[in-house]
Protein backbone atom coordinates (compact mmCIF):
# COMPACT_ATOMS: atom_id res chain seq x y z
CA UNK A 1 0.00 0.00 0.00
CA UNK A 2 3.01 2.27 0.36
CA UNK A 3 3.13 2.50 -3.40
CA UNK A 4 -0.33 3.82 -3.85
CA UNK A 5 0.00 6.63 -1.32
CA UNK A 6 3.14 7.80 -3.09
CA UNK A 7 1.32 7.87 -6.39
CA UNK A 8 -1.54 9.88 -4.96
CA UNK A 9 0.72 12.46 -3.31
CA UNK A 10 2.61 13.29 -6.48
CA UNK A 11 0.80 16.10 -8.28
CA UNK A 12 -0.49 14.92 -11.65
CA UNK A 13 0.37 17.39 -14.39
CA UNK A 14 -1.80 17.89 -17.49
CA UNK A 15 0.88 16.12 -19.47
CA UNK A 16 0.73 13.09 -17.14
CA UNK A 17 -3.03 13.06 -17.36
CA UNK A 18 -2.90 13.09 -21.15
CA UNK A 19 -0.57 10.12 -21.16
CA UNK A 20 -2.76 7.96 -18.95
CA UNK A 21 -4.34 5.38 -21.17
CA UNK A 22 -7.81 3.96 -20.77
CA UNK A 23 -6.22 0.64 -19.80
CA UNK A 24 -4.37 2.29 -16.93
CA UNK A 25 -7.56 4.04 -15.82
CA UNK A 26 -9.38 0.72 -15.88
CA UNK A 27 -6.68 -0.90 -13.71
CA UNK A 28 -7.67 1.60 -11.01
CA UNK A 29 -11.42 1.65 -11.73
CA UNK A 30 -12.13 -2.06 -12.04
CA UNK A 31 -12.55 -4.04 -8.83
CA UNK A 32 -11.02 -7.46 -8.35
CA UNK A 33 -14.46 -9.02 -7.78
CA UNK A 34 -15.59 -7.81 -11.22
CA UNK A 35 -12.91 -9.75 -13.09
CA UNK A 36 -12.17 -12.75 -10.80
CA UNK A 37 -13.43 -16.28 -11.34
CA UNK A 38 -16.30 -16.70 -8.89
CA UNK A 39 -16.89 -19.82 -6.81
CA UNK A 40 -13.71 -21.53 -7.93
CA UNK A 41 -13.26 -25.29 -7.66
CA UNK A 42 -11.46 -26.10 -4.40
CA UNK A 43 -9.71 -29.11 -2.92
CA UNK A 44 -9.28 -30.18 0.69
CA UNK A 45 -5.93 -30.95 2.37
CA UNK A 46 -6.87 -34.62 2.23
CA UNK A 47 -7.58 -34.69 -1.54
CA UNK A 48 -4.92 -36.80 -3.24
CA UNK A 49 -2.56 -35.32 -5.80
CA UNK A 50 -3.99 -37.74 -8.42
CA UNK A 51 -7.53 -36.45 -7.85
CA UNK A 52 -6.20 -32.93 -8.09
CA UNK A 53 -4.49 -33.77 -11.39
CA UNK A 54 -7.79 -35.13 -12.77
CA UNK A 55 -9.68 -32.05 -11.58
CA UNK A 56 -7.19 -29.70 -13.25
CA UNK A 57 -7.38 -31.69 -16.46
CA UNK A 58 -11.18 -31.89 -16.46
CA UNK A 59 -11.98 -28.24 -15.96
CA UNK A 60 -8.73 -26.96 -17.49
CA UNK A 61 -7.35 -24.96 -14.59
CA UNK A 62 -3.79 -24.69 -13.36
CA UNK A 63 -4.35 -24.01 -9.68
CA UNK A 64 -6.97 -24.21 -6.91
CA UNK A 65 -7.42 -22.99 -3.32
CA UNK A 66 -7.09 -25.59 -0.58
CA UNK A 67 -9.98 -25.20 1.84
CA UNK A 68 -11.07 -26.91 5.02
CA UNK A 69 -14.48 -25.99 6.48
CA UNK A 70 -14.46 -22.65 4.65
CA UNK A 71 -11.01 -21.89 5.96
CA UNK A 72 -8.37 -21.12 3.35
CA UNK A 73 -5.24 -23.17 4.02
CA UNK A 74 -3.18 -22.81 0.88
CA UNK A 75 -2.93 -22.98 -2.88
CA UNK A 76 -2.16 -26.04 -4.95
CA UNK A 77 -0.86 -25.37 -8.44
CA UNK A 78 0.35 -27.25 -11.49
CA UNK A 79 3.96 -26.67 -10.38
CA UNK A 80 3.21 -28.61 -7.17
CA UNK A 81 1.70 -31.40 -9.26
CA UNK A 82 4.87 -31.60 -11.34
CA UNK A 83 6.95 -31.95 -8.18
CA UNK A 84 4.79 -34.83 -6.96
CA UNK A 85 5.02 -36.46 -10.40
CA UNK A 86 8.82 -36.22 -10.28
CA UNK A 87 8.77 -37.97 -6.93
CA UNK A 88 6.25 -40.48 -8.28
CA UNK A 89 4.08 -39.54 -5.34
CA UNK A 90 0.61 -38.88 -6.81
CA UNK A 91 -1.10 -40.79 -3.99
CA UNK A 92 0.01 -38.29 -1.33
CA UNK A 93 -2.50 -35.74 -0.01
CA UNK A 94 -2.52 -32.16 -1.22
CA UNK A 95 -1.35 -30.95 2.20
CA UNK A 96 2.12 -32.36 1.48
CA UNK A 97 2.72 -30.26 -1.66
CA UNK A 98 0.51 -27.17 -1.35
CA UNK A 99 2.03 -23.79 -0.74
CA UNK A 100 0.71 -22.48 2.54
CA UNK A 101 2.26 -19.03 2.45
CA UNK A 102 -0.81 -17.43 1.00
CA UNK A 103 -1.02 -13.99 -0.50
CA UNK A 104 -4.65 -12.90 -0.72
CA UNK A 105 -6.53 -9.93 -2.05
CA UNK A 106 -9.92 -8.41 -1.29
CA UNK A 107 -12.74 -8.35 -3.79
CA UNK A 108 -13.19 -4.62 -3.28
CA UNK A 109 -9.53 -3.84 -4.10
CA UNK A 110 -8.78 -2.27 -7.46
CA UNK A 111 -7.26 -4.55 -10.08
CA UNK A 112 -4.00 -2.56 -9.92
CA UNK A 113 -3.38 -3.98 -6.41
CA UNK A 114 -3.62 -7.52 -7.75
CA UNK A 115 -1.26 -6.61 -10.59
CA UNK A 116 1.29 -5.26 -8.10
CA UNK A 117 1.11 -8.47 -6.07
CA UNK A 118 1.58 -10.54 -9.22
CA UNK A 119 4.62 -8.53 -10.22
CA UNK A 120 6.24 -8.60 -6.77
CA UNK A 121 5.46 -12.20 -5.80
CA UNK A 122 5.67 -14.15 -9.07
CA UNK A 123 2.50 -15.99 -8.00
CA UNK A 124 0.21 -17.23 -10.74
CA UNK A 125 -3.06 -16.79 -8.88
CA UNK A 126 -4.46 -15.07 -5.80
CA UNK A 127 -7.42 -16.19 -3.67
CA UNK A 128 -9.99 -13.40 -3.35
CA UNK A 129 -11.63 -12.78 0.03
CA UNK A 130 -14.65 -10.73 1.13
CA UNK A 131 -14.75 -8.39 4.15
CA UNK A 132 -15.21 -11.38 6.48
CA UNK A 133 -12.15 -13.03 4.96
CA UNK A 134 -14.27 -15.71 3.33
CA UNK A 135 -13.06 -17.10 0.01
CA UNK A 136 -15.22 -15.69 -2.82
CA UNK A 137 -13.07 -16.30 -5.88
CA UNK A 138 -9.69 -16.62 -7.48
CA UNK A 139 -7.90 -14.23 -9.79
CA UNK A 140 -5.16 -14.81 -12.39
CA UNK A 141 -3.36 -12.44 -14.75
CA UNK A 142 -5.51 -13.91 -17.51
CA UNK A 143 -8.68 -12.89 -15.63
CA UNK A 144 -7.37 -9.33 -15.46
CA UNK A 145 -6.53 -9.23 -19.16
CA UNK A 146 -9.93 -10.51 -20.24
CA UNK A 147 -11.71 -8.29 -17.69
CA UNK A 148 -9.99 -5.17 -19.03
CA UNK A 149 -10.65 -6.25 -22.60
CA UNK A 150 -14.34 -6.67 -21.84
CA UNK A 151 -14.49 -3.25 -20.18
CA UNK A 152 -12.78 -1.66 -23.16
CA UNK A 153 -15.27 -3.29 -25.51
CA UNK A 154 -18.10 -1.96 -23.39
CA UNK A 155 -16.56 1.55 -23.66
CA UNK A 156 -16.34 1.15 -27.40
CA UNK A 157 -19.92 0.03 -27.57
CA UNK A 158 -21.08 2.99 -25.47
CA UNK A 159 -19.25 5.33 -27.87
CA UNK A 160 -21.03 3.72 -30.84
CA UNK A 161 -24.39 4.20 -29.17
CA UNK A 162 -23.56 7.85 -28.46
CA UNK A 163 -22.72 8.44 -32.10
CA UNK A 164 -25.84 6.68 -33.24
CA UNK A 165 -27.97 8.78 -30.91
CA UNK A 166 -26.38 12.03 -32.11
CA UNK A 167 -26.97 11.14 -35.73
CA UNK A 168 -30.64 10.52 -34.93
CA UNK A 169 -31.00 13.50 -32.58
CA UNK A 170 -33.91 15.23 -34.26
CA UNK A 171 -35.88 12.05 -34.84
CA UNK A 172 -36.27 11.48 -31.14
CA UNK A 173 -37.57 14.98 -30.50
CA UNK A 174 -41.11 15.88 -31.35
CA UNK A 175 -41.71 19.50 -32.34
CA UNK A 176 -42.88 21.50 -35.33
CA UNK A 177 -39.35 22.65 -35.92
CA UNK A 178 -36.32 21.39 -33.99
CA UNK A 179 -32.87 22.90 -34.06
CA UNK A 180 -29.62 22.71 -32.19
CA UNK A 181 -27.85 25.99 -31.45
CA UNK A 182 -24.12 26.22 -30.77
CA UNK A 183 -22.60 29.51 -29.57
CA UNK A 184 -18.95 30.48 -29.36
CA UNK A 185 -17.40 33.68 -28.00
CA UNK A 186 -14.34 34.69 -29.99
CA UNK A 187 -11.64 36.92 -28.48
CA UNK A 188 -9.97 39.64 -30.50
CA UNK A 189 -6.29 38.90 -31.19
CA UNK A 190 -6.44 35.31 -29.89
CA UNK A 191 -4.41 33.74 -32.67
CA UNK A 192 -3.38 30.77 -30.55
CA UNK A 193 -6.95 29.52 -30.19
CA UNK A 194 -8.10 30.84 -33.54
CA UNK A 195 -9.99 28.10 -35.31
CA UNK A 196 -10.93 26.11 -32.23
CA UNK A 197 -14.60 27.12 -32.54
CA UNK A 198 -14.61 26.07 -36.20
CA UNK A 199 -12.99 22.75 -35.27
CA UNK A 200 -15.66 22.15 -32.65
CA UNK A 201 -18.42 23.00 -35.13
CA UNK A 202 -16.95 20.70 -37.75
CA UNK A 203 -16.75 17.75 -35.32
CA UNK A 204 -20.28 18.44 -34.06
CA UNK A 205 -21.58 18.26 -37.62
CA UNK A 206 -19.74 15.01 -38.30
CA UNK A 207 -21.13 13.59 -35.09
CA UNK A 208 -24.62 14.59 -36.15
CA UNK A 209 -24.14 12.58 -39.32
CA UNK A 210 -23.21 15.33 -41.80
CA UNK A 211 -21.25 14.18 -44.86
CA UNK A 212 -17.49 14.93 -44.76
CA UNK A 213 -17.99 17.37 -47.66
CA UNK A 214 -20.71 19.25 -45.83
CA UNK A 215 -18.65 19.42 -42.64
CA UNK A 216 -15.66 20.65 -44.65
CA UNK A 217 -17.63 23.40 -46.43
CA UNK A 218 -19.11 24.63 -43.18
CA UNK A 219 -15.77 24.34 -41.38
CA UNK A 220 -13.90 26.40 -43.96
CA UNK A 221 -16.58 29.13 -44.07
CA UNK A 222 -16.76 29.45 -40.29
CA UNK A 223 -12.98 29.32 -39.94
CA UNK A 224 -12.49 32.29 -42.27
CA UNK A 225 -15.18 34.18 -40.35
CA UNK A 226 -13.65 33.23 -37.01
CA UNK A 227 -10.25 34.52 -38.16
CA UNK A 228 -11.94 37.73 -39.32
CA UNK A 229 -13.28 38.27 -35.80
CA UNK A 230 -9.82 37.64 -34.32
CA UNK A 231 -8.06 39.92 -36.81
CA UNK A 232 -10.50 42.76 -37.42
CA UNK A 233 -13.03 43.09 -34.59
CA UNK A 234 -12.61 45.62 -31.80
CA UNK A 235 -13.85 43.46 -28.91
CA UNK A 236 -14.14 40.03 -30.46
CA UNK A 237 -17.52 38.62 -31.40
CA UNK A 238 -19.95 35.73 -31.33
CA UNK A 239 -20.46 32.79 -33.65
CA UNK A 240 -23.90 31.22 -33.50
CA UNK A 241 -24.62 28.09 -35.47
CA UNK A 242 -28.15 26.79 -35.76
CA UNK A 243 -28.32 23.24 -37.02
CA UNK A 244 -31.55 21.91 -38.44
CA UNK A 245 -31.98 18.65 -40.37
CA UNK A 246 -32.14 20.47 -43.71
CA UNK A 247 -30.07 23.59 -43.17
CA UNK A 248 -27.23 25.12 -41.22
CA UNK A 249 -27.58 28.82 -40.41
CA UNK A 250 -24.51 30.63 -39.17
CA UNK A 251 -24.51 34.08 -37.67
CA UNK A 252 -21.24 35.87 -36.96
CA UNK A 253 -21.52 39.23 -35.28
CA UNK A 254 -19.32 41.82 -33.60
CA UNK A 255 -19.73 45.32 -32.22
CA UNK A 256 -17.06 47.07 -34.20
CA UNK A 257 -15.35 48.61 -35.99
CA UNK A 258 -17.61 47.80 -38.97
CA UNK A 259 -16.72 47.68 -42.65
CA UNK A 260 -16.46 51.03 -44.42
CA UNK A 261 -17.10 49.79 -47.93
CA UNK A 262 -18.66 46.31 -48.21
CA UNK A 263 -18.31 46.16 -51.99
CA UNK A 264 -14.59 46.84 -51.69
CA UNK A 265 -14.24 44.29 -48.85
CA UNK A 266 -15.79 41.61 -51.05
CA UNK A 267 -13.30 42.22 -53.86
CA UNK A 268 -10.76 39.35 -54.09
CA UNK A 269 -7.37 40.47 -52.82
CA UNK A 270 -8.60 43.57 -51.01
CA UNK A 271 -7.35 43.60 -47.44
CA UNK A 272 -6.95 45.99 -44.54
CA UNK A 273 -4.90 43.50 -42.49
CA UNK A 274 -1.67 44.56 -40.81
CA UNK A 275 1.77 43.20 -41.63
CA UNK A 276 1.72 41.03 -38.46
CA UNK A 277 -1.50 39.36 -39.53
CA UNK A 278 -0.11 38.76 -43.02
CA UNK A 279 2.94 37.11 -41.51
CA UNK A 280 0.56 34.63 -39.91
CA UNK A 281 -0.70 33.67 -43.35
CA UNK A 282 -3.91 35.66 -43.23
CA UNK A 283 -5.12 38.94 -44.59
CA UNK A 284 -4.70 37.98 -48.22
CA UNK A 285 -8.05 39.55 -48.98
CA UNK A 286 -9.62 36.21 -49.79
CA UNK A 287 -11.57 35.51 -46.58
CA UNK A 288 -15.00 36.80 -47.57
CA UNK A 289 -14.54 35.47 -51.11
CA UNK A 290 -13.77 32.00 -49.72
CA UNK A 291 -16.77 32.13 -47.40
CA UNK A 292 -19.06 33.03 -50.27
CA UNK A 293 -17.79 30.08 -52.31
CA UNK A 294 -18.53 27.62 -49.51
CA UNK A 295 -22.08 28.62 -48.59
CA UNK A 296 -25.42 28.69 -50.37
CA UNK A 297 -26.40 32.12 -49.19
CA UNK A 298 -24.45 34.93 -47.59
CA UNK A 299 -25.66 38.24 -46.25
CA UNK A 300 -23.15 40.78 -44.98
CA UNK A 301 -24.41 43.83 -43.12
CA UNK A 302 -22.15 46.35 -41.53
CA UNK A 303 -22.43 49.80 -40.09
CA UNK A 304 -19.09 51.58 -39.99
CA UNK A 305 -18.36 52.47 -36.40
CA UNK A 306 -21.05 50.09 -35.08
CA UNK A 307 -20.40 46.51 -36.06
CA UNK A 308 -20.75 43.74 -38.58
CA UNK A 309 -23.23 40.91 -38.98
CA UNK A 310 -22.56 38.03 -41.36
CA UNK A 311 -25.33 35.51 -42.02
CA UNK A 312 -24.55 32.30 -43.83
CA UNK A 313 -26.81 29.45 -44.85
CA UNK A 314 -25.94 26.01 -46.07
CA UNK A 315 -28.78 23.86 -47.38
CA UNK A 316 -28.65 20.11 -47.05
CA UNK A 317 -30.06 17.86 -49.73
CA UNK A 318 -32.55 15.26 -48.53
CA UNK A 319 -29.91 12.49 -48.66
CA UNK A 320 -27.43 14.39 -46.49
CA UNK A 321 -29.53 15.73 -43.63
CA UNK A 322 -28.08 15.87 -40.15
CA UNK A 323 -29.52 14.48 -36.95
CA UNK A 324 -32.03 12.15 -38.59
CA UNK A 325 -31.75 8.77 -40.21
CA UNK A 326 -33.06 9.62 -43.67
CA UNK A 327 -29.54 10.33 -44.94
CA UNK A 328 -27.79 7.50 -46.76
CA UNK A 329 -24.28 8.22 -45.50
CA UNK A 330 -24.47 7.54 -41.81
CA UNK A 331 -21.39 5.37 -41.61
CA UNK A 332 -19.68 7.69 -39.12
CA UNK B 1 1.96 7.11 -51.13
CA UNK B 2 1.53 7.13 -47.38
CA UNK B 3 2.93 9.55 -44.80
CA UNK B 4 5.83 7.21 -43.99
CA UNK B 5 6.97 7.11 -47.65
CA UNK B 6 6.62 10.86 -47.76
CA UNK B 7 8.97 11.37 -44.81
CA UNK B 8 11.66 9.19 -46.42
CA UNK B 9 11.34 11.04 -49.71
CA UNK B 10 12.01 14.48 -48.21
CA UNK B 11 14.51 13.61 -45.42
CA UNK B 12 11.73 14.74 -43.13
CA UNK B 13 11.65 15.03 -39.36
CA UNK B 14 8.34 14.02 -37.79
CA UNK B 15 7.41 16.11 -34.73
CA UNK B 16 4.53 13.97 -33.51
CA UNK B 17 5.30 10.24 -33.71
CA UNK B 18 1.75 9.39 -32.57
CA UNK B 19 0.35 10.54 -35.93
CA UNK B 20 -1.02 7.91 -38.29
CA UNK B 21 1.88 7.17 -40.67
CA UNK B 22 -0.19 4.83 -42.80
CA UNK B 23 -2.56 7.60 -43.86
CA UNK B 24 -2.68 7.89 -47.63
CA UNK B 25 -1.54 11.10 -49.28
CA UNK B 26 -3.41 11.67 -52.53
CA UNK B 27 -1.56 14.73 -53.78
CA UNK B 28 0.04 17.99 -52.77
CA UNK B 29 -0.53 21.69 -52.32
CA UNK B 30 2.04 24.38 -51.54
CA UNK B 31 1.07 27.77 -50.10
CA UNK B 32 1.95 30.26 -47.39
CA UNK B 33 -1.36 32.06 -47.41
CA UNK B 34 -3.92 30.12 -45.42
CA UNK B 35 -6.79 31.63 -47.39
CA UNK B 36 -5.17 30.34 -50.56
CA UNK B 37 -4.98 26.90 -48.98
CA UNK B 38 -8.64 27.03 -47.95
CA UNK B 39 -9.66 28.23 -51.39
CA UNK B 40 -7.73 25.76 -53.49
CA UNK B 41 -6.79 22.56 -51.66
CA UNK B 42 -8.68 19.33 -52.23
CA UNK B 43 -9.08 16.73 -49.46
CA UNK B 44 -6.30 14.29 -48.44
CA UNK B 45 -3.42 16.40 -49.79
CA UNK B 46 -0.07 17.05 -48.14
CA UNK B 47 0.33 20.76 -47.42
CA UNK B 48 3.76 22.31 -47.98
CA UNK B 49 4.18 25.64 -46.27
CA UNK B 50 6.74 28.04 -44.87
CA UNK B 51 4.43 29.02 -42.03
CA UNK B 52 4.75 27.36 -38.63
CA UNK B 53 2.01 28.86 -36.46
CA UNK B 54 -0.90 26.80 -35.06
CA UNK B 55 -3.20 28.19 -37.75
CA UNK B 56 -1.44 25.90 -40.22
CA UNK B 57 -2.84 22.93 -38.28
CA UNK B 58 -6.29 24.51 -37.86
CA UNK B 59 -6.44 25.26 -41.56
CA UNK B 60 -5.36 21.70 -42.32
CA UNK B 61 -8.07 20.26 -40.10
CA UNK B 62 -10.73 22.33 -41.82
CA UNK B 63 -9.46 21.33 -45.26
CA UNK B 64 -8.96 17.60 -44.50
CA UNK B 65 -5.21 17.77 -45.11
CA UNK B 66 -3.39 14.40 -44.75
CA UNK B 67 0.01 15.74 -43.56
CA UNK B 68 1.85 19.06 -43.16
CA UNK B 69 5.42 19.71 -44.32
CA UNK B 70 7.21 22.78 -42.98
CA UNK B 71 9.75 23.76 -45.66
CA UNK B 72 13.32 25.03 -45.29
CA UNK B 73 13.98 23.28 -41.97
CA UNK B 74 12.04 25.71 -39.81
CA UNK B 75 11.18 24.56 -36.29
CA UNK B 76 7.51 25.03 -35.45
CA UNK B 77 6.64 26.46 -32.01
CA UNK B 78 5.35 24.21 -29.22
CA UNK B 79 1.72 25.36 -29.72
CA UNK B 80 1.80 24.09 -33.29
CA UNK B 81 3.34 20.74 -32.34
CA UNK B 82 0.85 20.32 -29.48
CA UNK B 83 -2.11 21.02 -31.71
CA UNK B 84 -0.82 18.64 -34.39
CA UNK B 85 -0.39 15.93 -31.74
CA UNK B 86 -3.86 16.56 -30.38
CA UNK B 87 -5.37 16.30 -33.85
CA UNK B 88 -3.08 13.36 -34.74
CA UNK B 89 -2.02 15.11 -37.94
CA UNK B 90 1.55 14.36 -39.10
CA UNK B 91 3.72 17.50 -38.75
CA UNK B 92 6.99 17.13 -40.65
CA UNK B 93 9.84 19.50 -41.33
CA UNK B 94 12.25 19.12 -44.23
CA UNK B 95 15.57 20.86 -44.83
CA UNK B 96 14.66 21.55 -48.47
CA UNK B 97 12.96 24.62 -49.90
CA UNK B 98 9.46 24.83 -51.33
CA UNK B 99 10.43 24.45 -55.00
CA UNK B 100 12.72 21.48 -54.37
CA UNK B 101 10.09 19.74 -52.25
CA UNK B 102 7.25 20.27 -54.71
CA UNK B 103 9.57 18.94 -57.43
CA UNK B 104 10.54 15.85 -55.46
CA UNK B 105 6.96 14.97 -54.60
CA UNK B 106 5.70 15.60 -58.12
CA UNK B 107 8.50 13.45 -59.58
CA UNK B 108 7.54 10.69 -57.15
CA UNK B 109 4.10 10.66 -58.73
CA UNK B 110 2.15 12.89 -56.36
CA UNK B 111 -0.33 15.02 -58.37
CA UNK B 112 -1.28 18.61 -57.62
CA UNK B 113 -4.35 18.93 -55.42
CA UNK B 114 -4.47 22.69 -55.88
CA UNK B 115 -7.44 23.73 -57.85
CA UNK B 116 -6.93 26.52 -60.36
CA UNK B 117 -8.92 29.70 -59.72
CA UNK B 118 -12.29 29.84 -61.41
CA UNK B 119 -12.63 26.11 -62.03
CA UNK B 120 -15.82 25.72 -60.10
CA UNK B 121 -18.18 27.98 -58.22
CA UNK B 122 -17.14 26.36 -54.95
CA UNK B 123 -13.75 24.74 -54.81
CA UNK B 124 -14.23 23.36 -51.33
CA UNK B 125 -17.33 21.38 -52.24
CA UNK B 126 -15.35 18.27 -53.03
Amino acid sequence: MGDISRIQKRPVTDQDAENITRVEELAYELKVEAVMTKEPSTVTPETSMLETLNLFRQIRISGAPVVNNHELLGIISIEDLIRSLQENDLSSPVSKYMSSTILTIHGSDPVIEALKLFVNSHKGRLPVLDQDNQLIGIITKGDITSGILKALQKDYHAEEIKRYRASHLFEDINSDRSSLILRYNIKQGDFIHGGSASSAIKSALLRLGATPQMARRTGIAVYEAEMNLIIHSTNGGVIRVEIEPHQISINISDDGPGIEDIELAMRPGYSTATETVRELGFGAGMGLVNIKRCVDSMRLESVFGKGTNLRLKIFLQSEETVGEASGSNKET
Amino acid sequence: MNVKDLITLIDGHLYNPSANLDREVKGGCGADLMSDVLASIQPEAVLLTGLCNPQVIRTSMMADVAAVIIVRGKTPPKETIDLASQEELALISSPFGMFELCGRLHRAGLPSLERAVGDEPCSCDE
